[in-house]
Parts: C-alpha cells; sequence; structure tokens
C-alpha cells in the first residue's frame, strides 16, 4: 500500500510542533502500525532526517508504553492498543493523521512522546495495600469471594497507557484512577486503607492538571482494555461514603 | 592482541557462601550467619538498583522498607512497564494445596532436573523453599490471583511437570505480578525512600578500590550523562535474548548494563544458555520487529505437521491426510506433541530446513486444531483457548478454528548472566545482580513459571537479607565527588556516544542489529556446530568494524535520540555475541537449550557429557576481541543424581 502520513513532530516540551506530511510506500498489510513507523524511520534516517520519536516497548499490548492519536482516535480505529493495531485496517491511498495524546497533564516530551509520570505519582498516593515484605499471613488464611476478585481482577488490567485522558474531552484521569481504586478495595486486603486511598488519589488527580469528569464516556469507548465506566461509579460510591 | 579463540583456564571458582550442612537448613544458617545493620545507620547508607521488573521492583521496594536509601533506574517512563510486565503463564510454588504430592523437595527436584543437571543444589534448593513465601507476599499486597468458587486459589500445571503449582491470573501473571512490585515500590517513592529515576540509562558502573560504587547513567529526555554514587550496586536488569534481534523480549531490553559491567570485572557465566520457545507466530515479512509467544498449552490440543513433500505450497485443506506428516508424533509416539520445548523446537527446524516449511519464506509448522474441534466441540476449545485464538487472528488475520494455526519457534529467555555467588553477588565485591540477570537457578534450561518465581524470590527475600551482610561487614568510606575515576568513566561514556555520532555512515542501527540476530540464529540458535560456530566467530570482528565505519545515528547527544539509544545498545551485543559463540563452541556437549550437532545419542538425542562439563563457565574479560578467561565452578550433585532425557 502506499499511505499519506501527517505526523505531530515537535523538538521538544517547549518548542512549537507541526503535522507533517511523508509519503509511504510498500507497507504490508501485515505490518503493524509500529512497524508502518519503523519502515518511515528507516528512511528518515537514510535520508539525513530525524526520525519520529514515539514510545514503545512489548508490542504486545500490555506494557502501556504505545500510544498515539490516530485519525482523532486514541489507538486508532480498532479497540486495542497501537501496536496490535494492523495496517489491513488502512487502505491504499489513505491519508493519516498521527498526533501524541493531548491532555494538559501530559506535557509532549518529543514527537508523539508525552510525559504520563503523573499516573505514577497517583498511585504512589494510595494505588497499594501495605504489604512490609515478610509480615504476609498464609495466603489462604484470607477467603477471597470469587465475584470480589473477579472484580478485581477486571480492573486490575489496566495498563496505564493514557488512552482515557486523550480521549476525554476534559482530559480527565477518572478511569484510570476508578480502575487502581477497584481493583483494591475490592479485596479483603484492601479494605483497612480504602478510605484514605480513595481521597488521597483523587486529591492527586486534581492536583495534577486533570481535568474533571462530566460522565462522557469518551474513556471507556477509547480503553484498550475494556475496563468498565462502571468503575468510575464504584469510585464515586467508596468517594462519597468516606468523605 | 591474542586470537580470541585461544581463551586460557584461569583458576576454578570455589566459593559460593552457601553454607555447609544439611541443605533443608543452608538458608536458614545463611541468614542467621549474616550480620545486620544498625536500624538508625541504614538511612545514610545508598544502594543503587537498576532495574524495575520484578526482581528489581521487589528489591528496591524491600530495601526501601528496611530503611536504605535507595537510588533505582530504568528506562522506561515508568517502572510499572518493565518487560517482565508481559509474562504471561504464571509463578510456581510449592504450596500443595491440591494435596497432589507436592512439596519443596519436589519443585527443588525438578528445577535441577529441569535445568539438565547444570545448576547450583543449594540455590535451587532456597528458590523452592522461597516459593511459598512469594504467594503469601504477593496475595497481601492484592495480586489477583485466580480463584475457585470457594475463595482459595486456582493453579494449574505447567510444562510438563506431574503436579499443579503454578499459580496465575488468567493469561496475565507477569502484569499482576510486576503491578503489585510496582505499587509498593511506588509508596516507597512517595515517602522519598526511594529515589527514581525512569528514562534513565545504565551505561557504565564505576568501581574504585576493587569495589562497585557507582554508575554512570544518561538521562534519556535531556542527554545528560551523570554519576551516581552508593554503597552497593545491584543490576536487575534482565536478559540478553534481544541479541537475537528477533525474540519475544521487550524490544527496548538490552545487555548494556552487565556486558558493562563485565568489562569492568564482573565474570559472564554460561552465556551460551539460551531458550527457544516452540510456539511462537512466524515472521510474516522483512519488517518483523518482534515475535509473539502463544502459550504452550496450546500443544496440549494442537497436532504438529507439514507436508510430506518438500515444495508443497497448497493450501493446508487440500493437502490429503496421506501427504502430512505429524512428525512429533511419529518420531516420537511416547511424547507426540508434548515433548519438550527444546526438542519441539529443533524438530520444527529441521523440517523447515528440508524444504518442508510452511507460510511465508516457508519458516512455519501447522498447528492443528481441527481434530480437537471435531472431538471436543467448538464450544469447548473456544472456553480452553479463546482468547489466544483471538490474539492469533488479530495479528494474522486468520481464523485457527477454519484455518491451522502456523507457529515457528522463537528466542524466548537466557539462563547465562553475571556469575553470582549464594548471596547473589558478582565476583566484583559491592556488585549484586538478581532476575534473569544473573546466571543462576536454571542451569542450561529453565522450566516454564519459574523465572517469575526466581526474580521475586531475589527481590523481596534473598537480596535484602546477604546485601544486609555486605553492608555490615564492609562499612564503606564516602566516594569523593572528584575522585579521577569518575571523571575517567564519564569520559569514555560521552566518547563513545561522540563516536557514535560522528560516524555519519550509510547503515541504520536496525540494519546492523538484523544481520547480528541473523547470524546468531543461523549459528549459535537452535542447533550449533563446530564449523557455523567459527563461521559466526569470524564474522562478528568484521560486522564490529563494519559498524564502526558505517553507522548512521542522526541528531546529538542533548536530546531523546532513539536511534543513538539502539546505536549504542547494539555496540554491547556486538561484542556479547562474540562471547556467546566462543562458549558454545568450547562447550562441545549438548545440554539444555544448548544442543550440538556432534553430541547426539545414537538415536539423534542431545547427549550430556558429565565428566567434562559438569561446570559453569564463568569468563573473564579481557579486552575487546581478546581471547577472555574460563574460570569453572564445578557442580555437585548430593541431592539429585544426574540422569540422560529420553523422550522416545
Ligand atoms: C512473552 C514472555 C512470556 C513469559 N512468560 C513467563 C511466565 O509465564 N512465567 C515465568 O516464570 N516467566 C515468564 N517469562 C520470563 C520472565 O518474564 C522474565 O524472565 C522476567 O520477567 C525477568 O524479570 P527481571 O526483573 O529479571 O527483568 P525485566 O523485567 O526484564 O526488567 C529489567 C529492568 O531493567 C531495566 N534496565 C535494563 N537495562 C537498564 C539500563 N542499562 N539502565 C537502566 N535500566 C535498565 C529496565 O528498564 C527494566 O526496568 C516470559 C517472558 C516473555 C518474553
Ligand atoms: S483505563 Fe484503559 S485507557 Fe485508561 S490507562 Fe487504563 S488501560 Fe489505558
Ligand atoms: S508497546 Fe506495549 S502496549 Fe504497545
Amino acid at each position: 500500500m502506499n499511505l499519506t502520513l501527517r505526523i505531530w513532530r515537535q523538538t521538544g516540551p517547549d518548542a512549537p510542533g507541526a503535522l507533517t506530511r511523508y509519503q509511504v510506500s510498500g507497507i504490508s498489510p501485515e505490518m503493524s502500525f509500529l512497524e508502518m513507523l519503523d519502515t518511515l524511520n528507516e528512511e528518515l534516517i537514510l535520508t539525513g532526517e530525524q526520525p519520529i520519536a514515539f514510545d514503545h516497548d512489548c508490542r504486545e499490548g500490555i506494557c502501556g508504553a504505545c500510544g498515539m492519536v490516530i485519525n482523532g482516535q486514541a489507538h486508532g480505529p480498532e479497540r486495542t492498543t497501537t501496536c496490535q493495531l494492523h495496517m489491513r485496517h488502512f487502505r491504499d491511498g489513505d491519508t493519516i493523521d498521527v498526533e501524541p495524546w493531548r491532555a494538559a497533564a501530559f506535557p509532549v516530551v518529543k514527537d508523539l512522546v508525552v510525559d504520563r509520570s503523573a499516573f505514577d505519582r497517583i498511585i504512589g498516593s494510595g494505588g497499594y495495600i501495605t504489604a512490609p515484605t515478610g509480615s504476609a499471613p498464609e495466603a489462604h488464611a484470607t477467603p477471597v469471594p470469587k465475584e470480589a476478585a473477579d472484580l478485581a481482577f477486571e480492573h486490575a488490567e489496566c495498563i496505564g497507557c493514557g488512552a482515557c485522558v486523550a480521549a476525554c474531552p476534559n482530559g480527565s484521569a477518572m478511569l484510570f484512577t476508578a480502575a487502581k481504586v477497584v481493583h483494591l478495595n475490592a479485596l479483603p486486603q484492601g479494605a483497612p486503607e480504602r478510605a484514605t486511598r480513595t481521597r488521597s488519589m483523587v486529591a492527586t488527580m486534581d492536583a495534577e492538571g486533570f481535568g474533571g469528569c462530566t460522565n462522557t464516556g469518551e474513556c471507556a469507548t477509547a480503553c484498550p482494555k475494556g475496563i468498565p465506566l462502571s468503575g468510575i461509579s464504584l469510585l464515586n460510591r467508596d468517594f462519597l461514603r468516606r468523605a | 592482541m591474542s586470537n580470541y579463540l585461544d581463551y586460557r583456564l584461569g583458576a576454578d571458582l570455589a566459593d559460593t557462601r552457601a553454607p555447609a550442612g544439611p541443605i533443608e537448613g543452608r538458608w536458614d544458617q545463611r541468614r542467621f550467619d549474616a550480620k545486620l545493620v544498625n536500624p538508625a545507620n541504614r538511612r545514610g547508607r545508598t544502594v543503587i538498583v537498576v532495574g524495575t521488573g520484578l526482581a528489581g521492583g521487589a528489591a528496591g521496594a524491600t530495601l526501601a522498607e528496611q530503611g536504605y536509601h535507595v537510588v533505582q533506574f530504568c528506562f522506561q517512563d515508568s517502572p510499572r512497564r518493565a518487560h517482565s510486565i508481559a509474562a504471561q503463564g504464571g509463578i510456581n510454588a510449592a504450596k500443595n494445596y491440591r494435596n497432589d504430592g507436592d512439596s519443596v523437595r519436589r519443585l527443588f527436584y525438578d528445577t535441577v532436573k529441569g535445568g539438565d543437571f547444570r545448576s547450583r543444589e543449594s540455590n535451587v534448593h532456597r528458590l523452592a523453599q522461597i516459593s511459598v513465601e512469594i504467594i503469601d507476599q504477593c496475595v497481601a499486597q492484592g495480586v489477583p490471583f485466580a480463584r475457585e468458587y470457594g475463595g482459595l486459589l486456582d493453579t494449574r500445571s505447567f510444562g510438563g511437570v506431574q503436579v499443579s503449582r503454578t499459580f496465575y491470573a488468567r493469561g496475565q501473571t507477569g502484569q499482576q505480578l510486576l503491578l503489585g512490585a510496582y505499587q509498593a515500590l511506588s509508596r516507597q517513592i512517595a515517602a522519598g525512600s526511594v529515589q527514581m529515576h525512569a528514562r534513565t540509562e545504565m551505561l557504565d558502573l564505576v568501581v574504585i578500590d576493587g569495589r562497585a560504587r557507582g554508575i554512570v547513567a544518561r538521562d534519556l529526555v535531556t542527554g545528560r550523562i551523570s554519576t551516581h554514587l552508593a554503597d552497593a550496586v545491584v543490576l536487575a536488569t534482565g536478559g540478553y535474548g534481544n541479541v537475537f534481534y528477533l525474540s519475544t523480549n521487550a524490544k527496548n531490553s538490552n545487555t548494556t548494563a552487565i556486558w558493562r559491567a563485565h568489562r569492568r570485572g564482573a565474570y559472564f557465566a554460561n552465556p551460551c544458555f539460551t531458550q527457544i520457545h516452540p510456539t511462537c507466530i512466524p515472521r510474516s515479512g522483512d519488517h518483523q520487529s518482534k515475535l509473539t509467544l502463544m502459550s504452550e498449552s496450546l500443544r496440549n490440543d494442537g497436532r504438529i505437521w507439514v507436508p510430506s513433500a518438500p515444495g508443497d505450497t497448497r493450501p493446508p485443506a487440500e493437502i490429503p491426510e496421506a501427504e502430512r506428516d505429524y512428525y512429533l508424533e511419529r518420531t516420537y509416539p511416547a511424547f507426540g506433541n508434548l515433548v519438550p520445548r527444546d526438542i519441539a523446537s529443533r524438530a520444527a527446524k529441521t523440517v523447515c530446513d528440508e524444504g518442508r516449511g510452511v507460510g511465508p519464506g516457508g519458516q512455519g509448522v501447522y498447528l492443528d486444531f481441527a481434530d480437537a474441534i471435531q472431538r471436543l466441540g467448538r464450544a469447548a476449545v473456544e472456553a480452553k483457548y479463546g482468547n489466544l485464538f483471538e490474539m492469533y487472528q488479530r495479528i494474522t488475520a486468520e481464523d485457527p478454528y477454519r484455518v491451522p494455526m502456523r507457529i515457528y519457534p522463537a528466542i524466548h529467555y537466557t539462563m547465562g548472566g553475571l556469575w553470582v555467588d549464594y548471596d547473589l553477588q558478582t565476583t566484583l565485591p559491592g556488585l549484586f545482580a538478581i532476575g534473569e540477570a544473573n546466571f543462576s537457578d536454571h542451569g542450561a534450561n529453565r522450566l516454564g513459571a519459574s523465572a517469575l518465581m526466581q526474580g521475586l524470590a531475589d527481590g523481596y527475600f534473598v537480596l535484602p537479607a546477604t546485601l544486609n551482610d555486605y553492608l555490615a561487614r564492609l562499612p564503606t568510606a564516602p566516594v569523593p565527588a572528584d575522585h579521577p575515576e569518575i571523571a575517567r568513566v564519564e569520559g569514555e561514556v560521552t566518547d563513545r556516544l561522540a563516536r557514535l555520532l560522528a560516524v555519519d555512515g550509510d547503515r541504520t542501527p536496525d540494519s546492523f542489529h538484523r544481520e547480528l540476530g541473523e547470524l546468531l540464529w543461523d549459528h549459535c540458535g537452535m542447533a550449533r556446530s563446530d564449523a557455523g560456530l567459527r563461521k559466526a566467530l569470524a564474522r562478528i570482528p568484521e560486522l564490529r568494524a563494519e559498524f564502526w565505519q558505517r553507522i548512521r545515528v542522526p541528531g546529538t547527544g542533548e536530546e531523546l535520540n532513539q536511534s543513538l539509544e539502539k546505536a549504542n545498545r547494539l555496540v554491547d551485543h556486538l561484542e556479547l555475541a562474540e562471547l556467546m559463540c566462543l562458549d558454545a563452541l568450547h562447550r562441545t556437549e549438548s545440554c539444555g537449550g544448548h544442543f550440538r550437532t556432534e553430541s547426539r545419542t545414537p538415536d539423534g538425542e542431545a547427549a550430556r557429557r558429565d565428566e567434562e562439563f559438569s561446570y559453569a563457565a564463568a569468563w573473564e574479560f579481557t579486552g575487546p576481541g581478546s581471547a577472555p578467561v574460563l574460570h569453572r565452578e564445578q557442580l555437585v550433585f548430593d541431592h539429585v543424581h544426574p540422569t540422560q532425557r529420553s523422550y522416545a
């Protein structure tokens, strides 16, 4: 396939950025979106241009490193991560726009790379169970009802990619925060810290410059891991109950 | 400079610091003998931990809880994204919850045997003992393991063992375990006990008065080079499978940290012990950037075959039963499609080499579920493997319910790594290596679900105890910031980056990496021969020379520059590759993942040669391209008696 790409280029956090046009040819439908960008980058290096910077690591949809807005959609047209999106979902002659996550709390580092460290700080403010090494009781001492375990697991699947924030018109991190709050609050082990965890994580989220949640639901539509929107109501319930 | 192949034999490595006495009591004894650092004095002691995977994440969190000042590094943008996140299948522990006859002793026995008798008994026994504590620890942290309706933990069996001891969290066990460690680490970061440097890559080790005292690192965003000093340095930097370019490892996994440490004096053990996984999705073309693992469990119900005749390009449905070769069932009637990883992998290579491979480039074999679907019904197959079939279809656009899957072996794990003693200390005092970065515990072959166990055992339990002892016994004097060694190492790092940027040649880092990977795959991959290894050993130095003449790295060193990162890692891969081939050449036996075509039993299977090779090979660096010195650690088997494997 031959494609026209319009890719956001920005040399640094404070530099102005712009969409730049590139032509790529010989793209096979078997390629992943990132392999298509690899192909372009190989050409750019040889012509003396700087290759396009983007984050990636596992290329299996689990590390959460990759992420770009493709034709206006976070991670593109399929409900999966950018690394698991394949070129067979595009057609010969297409023009594709590629931009970084856009959110006040995720400043651009370079090209398609953004700074998502605010997510780490949200987790650090309560997204854990205090269990110092060596002090744990025998694993079977506290059975966990299967429904609680399943609810926890469903939310624990979040990969921290940030698509929810990028898709949200307000740039809110509610779905990400709810995913961790529900995972831990659903478990008996997480109960003692439930109140402080919920309040503290929400406070950090606000302080990091994420927007408020107005229930548009765009986050859950964009989420490659299917974190349910209902998680946000569960977070709100815990937040109000304990406030 | 001496000829690289003329390596010398140095003194054997004797001291493993494992206490004598009954094997069951050795770890208790070692902990009792360990000196403790007074808690009040710990805050003043700094420990550098490089890596935030299972091993590093667990170690950083635990050392900080103990009161040490931890300075930690990873090259990803967040510690949560370390390669461990991708592990799928599960983690072993000798809990015996099923009452199916499992025990610490059985896990110990299985691991030593699975490693084909090339690991150290004391370490493996300790690993089996600690395995039970790991599960307790992770449950307390909120790791959502699979559970049964009664609320208790579920387990499954894995990798051909006879007991059900693998704990799992759907197909995302690594993710959930890593998030547990990451969350514990995040708590310590927020508390100020861990100073975390993400997007920062260690590029060299600082050794002062014979002890590891710090690292030189590059901030990957600004390009700034700086030195970080400490009382001890821990490397938890993962494996080196990416030396092959195509592997199941995360794209940025690399050998730089352990290779630079090797160059500064730490011995590198068993570099040729690499593991190949038989069931990966084959490459679809030259653009392929990495390979994806399909769980081994598929071999329980899928039948593996290729066309009987070479060059048969008919679609699989048009190939009649009589013209198909179910080669595993034919050659290994007793085990059939369930032969161990290495045997299944080599058999696939053999049929493809005969021109009977399928799919693009003939590098694939069929894994066919038609019989299983007929026998069990589609619904049952879907319930068992639905998510895997979906993943396969997303990547290949083929429906495995209708068309047989295509699979091919791929590099998956590296058993080799920095040599460590029982305390997980390398041959360089003050430098410790944990997780996949060290060579311990798995011998010549790792069993499924044992890497996660080892990473967490090292990080949560072993290292915190032994490091304490090191720090208590050897109070370190602060290193002055203007120590000449710091400027020297920083200078070397800066020079190398400047040289890479200056060549301005006509080949990209990836083009060299692919070439190196193919060379290794051909000659130091699934099957290794004297002639092939010599060919690779002749080619690698040429490739290195060409690299330094033709590499092209655009941009500067003072910015986020991913080409520079790649090229700089490749320099180390190009050196490591040579040592891997030499190690493979010197070990003229077959064992575990290392198959020498010259060393076979009369029926063609791998033949171990215990009289000559019952040792771990630890190599000492003597200079780039210069012959290394071999130090052997003789392995003694008092508890598990070495036997030859047979699957026919
Ligand atoms: C697809 C796949 C599936 C697997 N499934 C299983 C399974 O089911 N069960 C099992 O037991 N094992 C499994 N394994 C193996 C297991 O995942 C790994 O062996 C293990 O996770 C390694 O953990 P680690 O902590 O040693 O290193 P890693 O997780 O690789 O972490 C390395 C860390 O070091 C950092 N780092 C490296 N170099 C530098 C540097 N120079 N400077 C700064 N930071 C650096 C990285 O940023 C990272 O944080 C699987 C492996 C793969 C590839
Ligand atoms: S909630 Fe979904 S979209 Fe948001 S970070 Fe987690 S996985 Fe990504
Ligand atoms: S690269 Fe890991 S999720 Fe895409």
